[in-house]
């Protein structure tokens, strides 16, 4: 690990002295002409003899409002028109406390918030009813409450950590520093984070268009956290055709991702590699395409290495008009895991078992507060590719407003128990979520 | 026999994708000595572009018939951002839901929150509804910083012209005096322009109003119209039937006959609302390029205002 570790010190280092160079460079901008000098100086002048008359100007209407009797001039009728009728001030003090904030200049984004992060707490409620002898789950479940951790950490970087409450553990779902004035493009992650491994792995629970994640997540990718390990997110835009857009990641991480990757020593990191091709068919159409690598080493120990190659297809429709009450999402990924194994038949037999899985998704905003949507699964499992699952789901989602969200998914799989025995699944699941504070934007 | 991930192997690797991502692709140099300027807004690159005049290249990531509450963080914005020099937003919390994540991924040092090039307009607007006391959601998608559609008051579009003038100065000290000279010409015109609109506007002084969302505080203030009611129950919450039955018994008693809608917004209620109280729903412009004639910061209040002068007159 040495060896990793001496190039990304480097990289760190150069990125913060890259960008003290810079900002030393802005400070020693070339000097201006005399004529130039005095403009500026007049017009500053000129700037605070406005702002002076301003403040004085508010002064006299702030002791006009507290006085017994206060002015029905436009200015004062105007101020208090805001409140929702039946919530008018009470009593002049108060009015003046209302006149005084509405006067104020850009100045309340100091102090709000102090150097506080940004915090969230999301909760995820998940109910299950139904029949499935396969995978069952519980009846009612206080899935998740995720809490969000979100703050600028100096000039060169911000951070964001999400930390994950089920009903009896905890876990780091997220926790990463980026790094965002490093020289040449670069954008450096550092930190547990989802890779950048599809897009399915990258999404947070609550932001999935589901209720669960897709059977192929389960059966390849590593189950509901998926590829999510330590390590070093590297990622730059790369030159492309016109109207293209194209950015890849470099990903190095600790080898230990859910089921799928183990590490048994420290030699046995894994890397992500994953390439994002998007364009604008229009401007309320857009074409998103993406093809991922991943390679680690699985639970056998570490000379069993999984292989794990992924496409995913994304067409999104959103009239910029209407984009709060109509909106469309159709989406495909397609993964393929090569698993070193012994294999079951014959003893101390190396193979290495090629499986095959895929959902495609859609959704449609009927309106603002209705969503419908449906997703048909299809996947082998890793460790046997004879066994192949099928589903498919439908989803209606609610919300009451952009905080809280209540969703109901019909699910049926075709679950396999052996080469050639299933078990159906009939299953109906209903969540509700709700977000307390400033959640931060997802990416696109 | 097994494939084994060898040491060498892993560094090659890895260094190889830095190789390819640090030295094969360089980062593109400035052509030209235009400033490049990324707005959140049209109206804010309508701004820009008056002080910058062609000695700037000024786009907008928000078009002006979006909600600008809620644009989708394309990653085409994001290679426009990456050569950006300068960064101009609206603040008060209007682009939380999609500006942030374009700042972190343009990978662009000088744009970043705090940096020379990240330039919040609000700091230099006259800001109302600033919440006093305890702010819950229960009221709403609160804007905890106050009303961030300041721009539509023309006072505050001409300090947030004032502010991008400093800014470009210090940005090309060469071309201080070049900036002074358009702002100067901007403030003249806008003076005008506004004298000129106020005149208008004047006959309809305190004249009581209903508005969608609350976008038009600052606009309503400057030209002396009285927002009663709104057609959201609380800002960001869809109508509900029980408030709509309590904004029409207020309308008709308060006679009230306009009601503001943004153009992104659905006119199903506002229209049975009109219905119900012989009004007249108005679609004003809350942002340049609205309409395809809304070409400037200038054109944005002639259509507002005409639009609104001609609605007061047929419901009179």
């Amino acid at each position: 690990m040495k060896r990793f570790a001496a190039p990304s010190v480097l990289l760190l280092f150069s990125s913060v002295a890259h960008a003290q160079d810079a900002s030393v460079k802005r400070d020693v901008s070339p000097a201006s002409t005399e004529d130039a000098r005095m403009k500026a100086l007049e017009d500053q002048v000129r700037t605070l003899a406005g702002e002076v008359a301003l403040l004085r100007s508010e002064l006299k209407e702030l002791r006009e409002t507290k006085s017994p009797e206060p002015s029905s001039g436009p200015q004062v009728l105007l101020a208090a028109a805001h409140p929702e009728p039946g919530m008018l001030p009470s009593s002049p003090a108060s009015a003046a406390a209302q006149v005084a904030q509405t006067q104020t200049f850009g100045g309340a984004s100091g102090n709000a918030k102090l150097l506080n992060p940004d915090i969230s707490l999301i909760g995820d409620f998940i109910g299950t009813a139904g029949h499935n002898n396969v995978a069952p789950e519980r009846s009612l479940e206080m899935h998740e409450s995720e809490v969000g951790l979100q703050a600028i950490i100096d000039p060169y970087a911000r951070a964001d950590a999400f930390i994950s409450f089920g009903e009896t553990g905890v876990n780091v779902e997220e926790a990463y520093a980026t790094f965002t004035s490093l020289p040449g493009g670069l954008l450096l992650k550092v930190g547990k984070k989802r890779a950048d491994f599809g897009k399915v792995n990258t999404i947070h629970n609550h932001a999935l268009p589901f209720i669960d994640r897709p059977l192929v997540t389960n059966n390849l990718v590593g189950g509901e956290d998926g590829i999510d390990d330590a390590g070093f997110f590297l990622s730059r835009f790369l030159p492309a055709p016109k109207n293209w857009f194209l950015e890849g990641s470099a990903e190095l991480l600790r080898g230990d991702s859910a089921d799928v990757f183990q590490a048994s020593r420290r030699q046995d990191v894994s890397v992500v590699g994953h390439l994002r091709a998007y364009r604008d068919l229009s401007e309320s159409t857009n074409l998103d395409l993406g093809l991922s690598y991943a390679r680690g080493h699985n639970n056998l120990g570490s000379n069993f290495l999984t292989n794990l190659y992924s496409g995913d297809a994304t067409l999104r429709w959103k009239p910029l008009r209407r984009a709060i009450y109509n909106s469309f999402l159709f989406r495909t990924e397609l993964f393929w895991s090569a698993r070193d194994q012994l294999s079951a038949a014959v003893p101390n037999l190396f193979q290495t078992e090629h499986a095959f899985g895929m959902y495609s998704s859609a959704e449609y905003r009927v309106n603002r507060r209705w969503t419908i949507g449906g997703r048909f699964d299809r996947s082998g499992h890793a460790t046997d590719a004879r066994l192949t699952d099928t589903g498919f789901s439908g989803i209606l989602t609610y919300w009451p407003s952009e905080f809280s969200q209540i969703r109901g998914q019909y699910r049926f799989g075709h679950l396999a128990t052996g080469p050639s025995d299933f078990s159906n699944a009939n299953e109906i699941l209903f969540q509700f979520l709700f977000v307390m504070g400033a959640h931060g934007a997802h990416p696109f | 026999m097994p494939r084994l991930l060898t040491k060498t192997r892993l560094t090659a690797f890895a260094l190889s994708f830095a190789l390819v991502f640090a030295l094969l692709f360089p980062v593109t140099g400035r052509a030209d000595s235009k400033i490049r300027i990324m707005t959140a807004t049209t109206d804010l690159a309508s701004l820009a572009q008056e002080i910058g005049g062609d000695k700037v290249d000024v786009e907008s990531v928000a078009r002006g018939y979006q909600d600008p509450h809620f644009v989708d963080p394309k990653p085409s914005f994001l290679l426009k951002l990456s050569k950006a020099e300068l960064l101009i937003v609206v603040g008060l919390e209007l682009e939380i839901g999609w500006l942030p994540p374009l700042i972190t991924q343009s990978s662009n040092p000088r744009i970043q929150v705090g940096a020379p090039g990240y330039l919040d307009a609000s700091r230099f607007a006259k800001i109302l509804e600033i919440p006093t006391g305890q702010v819950t959601r229960a009221e709403g998608d609160v804007h905890p910083l106050g009303n961030p559609h300041y721009w539509l008051d023309p006072d505050n579009g001409l300090r947030i012209a004032k502010g991008i003038q400093n800014k470009l100065s210090e940005m090309r000290p060469n071309d201080a005096a070049y900036f002074a000279q358009r702002y100067d010409a901007f403030e003249q015109r806008l003076k005008q322009s506004d004298q000129q609109w106020l005149a208008q506007m004047k006959p309809y002084a305190g004249r009581k109003v209903v508005t969608y969302h609350r976008s038009w505080p600052n606009f309503a203030e400057h030209f002396g119209l009285n927002v009663v009611g709104y057609v959201e129950p609380r800002p960001g919450i869809p109508p509900s039937p029980q408030h709509t039955v309590e904004l029409i018994g207020l309308m008709k008693r308060d006679g009230v006959k306009i009601i503001i809608v943004e153009p992104y917004f659905d006119l199903k209620t506002p229209n049975s609302i009109a219905r119900e109280t012989g009004g007249q729903v108005v679609v004003l412009m809350p942002s340049v390029g609205g309409e395809k004639e809304i070409t400037d910061y200038f054109k944005l209040f002639d259509y507002d205002i005409a639009k609104l002068k001609k609605a007061f007159d047929e419901t009179h």
